[in-house]
């Protein structure tokens, strides 16, 4: 099937009335689709790292239980850290999605092809690991499914989500990690944040 | 005389410094840590598939205000290397603890580049390096690592020497 949903739509419609949610961004294209949906200290998008967006997710809902967690990332990233999916299998933590957005290619170097491209199916490595929810999805319905299973369903929950692979004008959440860090944690612990 | 019980003692440290999450690789050298950290109720024990998750495990446990430990043998810090970096961008505390291979007796030539290499690479990616070489050294070691990273926000390595673990042939490894 072609893909004809677009990324930054997807995304805005994944972070709409997102109330408490947390999320993490992996490196790149789906950094800046969470910074177009406005940016706020609750995202932490990545700039580096590859391959730990999910494992971040991870510690953060294991931390955080009483919140939800939403890790949104490329396939390449994911790609690269295919045996967090393993890992948050052992875990089962019920608060943590992952959702890939899946354009099938590495958008920030060229638009060279991922294994994803040539039907490496991550939606079905995630149900091998154990995540109880786990879709490909194409269309605009099974957005806003999605929608409900980031916000109440018990994970973990997983999504490939099928994107025309396109070229973006770049929206840049701020680069220093430390500031990242800083805000966010303020934002969720309040100013015990700092004397922890 | 009884070998000292190092092991229970990392553990009674990290217990004093509120550590709730331990992500690791199995290691020989950590094997009675890790079964300590597994029956403490307080503890959530995480198996990685590889040491680099371990970083990110680290870095969301403290963006969510928890302390956590990650528990290595030297050959994963080869594992760990661009990862790590991100603690050093984001000032996110963190305190590995490394059994040392490749060190004094190794009985596998394929773990002495690495175990070599151990302090030498952790050190360029920014990582504050301490190393224990005797039993007693090795909870205030532990000790002074926690107060470090959690004081300063830094990443801090403990290297626990092989004389320490003293593992000598495949045999002895085995029978551990």
């Amino acid at each position: 099937m072609t893909p004809t949903l677009h990324r930054r739509e997807v995304v805005e419609s994944l972070l709409s009335k997102r109330k408490d949610l947390l999320v993490v961004a992996g490196l790149g294209s789906t950094a800046w689709d969470i910074t177009a949906a406005g940016d706020t200290p609750l995202n932490f998008p990545m700039w580096g790292a590859m391959g730990q967006a999910a494992m971040l997710g991870l510690g953060l809902a294991l931390a955080q239980p009483k919140r939800r967690v939403l890790v949104i990332t490329g396939d390449g990233e994911m790609l690269m850290g295919l045996g967090s999916l393993a890992t948050i299998g052992v875990q089962q933590p019920k608060n943590l999605s992952v959702v890939v957005i899946d354009n099938g290619r590495y958008g920030e170097t060229g638009m060279q092809a991922t294994h994803t491209a040539s039907g490496i199916d991550l939606a079905a490595a995630a149900l091998a690991c154990k995540f109880p929810f786990s879709e490909t999805i194409f269309e605009k319905s099974g957005i806003e499914k999605l929608r409900g299973a980031i916000h109440g369903q018990p994970g973990p929950n997983f999504a490939a989500v099928k994107v025309v692979a396109e070229k973006l004008p770049l929206v840049l959440p701020p680069r220093e990690g430390a500031l990242l860090k800083a805000r966010f944690r303020r934002a969720l612990l309040g100013d015990s944040a700092d004397s922890l | 005389m009884q070998p000292r019980d190092w092991p229970a003692e990392i553990h009674k440290e990290l217990a004093a410094a509120g550590v709730r999450l331990v992500g690791y690789v199995p290691d020989a050298g950590h094997k009675r840590l890790i079964e300590l950290c597994q029956a403490d109720k307080k503890m959530r024990a995480a198996v990685l598939t590889t040491e680099e998750e371990g970083i990110g495990l680290a870095t969301g446990a403290w963006l969510g205000g928890e302390k956590s430990v990650l528990l290595m043998q030297s050959s994963g810090v080869g594992n760990v290397i661009n990862a790590i970096g991100m603690m050093k961008e984001c000032r996110i505390p963190l305190v590995s603890l490394v059994t040392m291979r490749g060190q004094q007796g190794e009985f596998n030539p394929w773990q002495v580049a690495m175990g070599q290499a151990t302090r030498a690479v952790l050190e360029a990616m920014g990582t504050i390096v301490h190393s224990a070489d005797s039993a007693e050294d090795i909870a205030p070691t532990v000790n002074a690592a926690l107060r470090l990273a959690y004081n300063s926000y830094v990443s801090v390595a403990v290297l626990i020497s092989q004389r320490v673990i003293g593992i000598k042939t495949f045999q002895e490894q085995s029978e551990k």
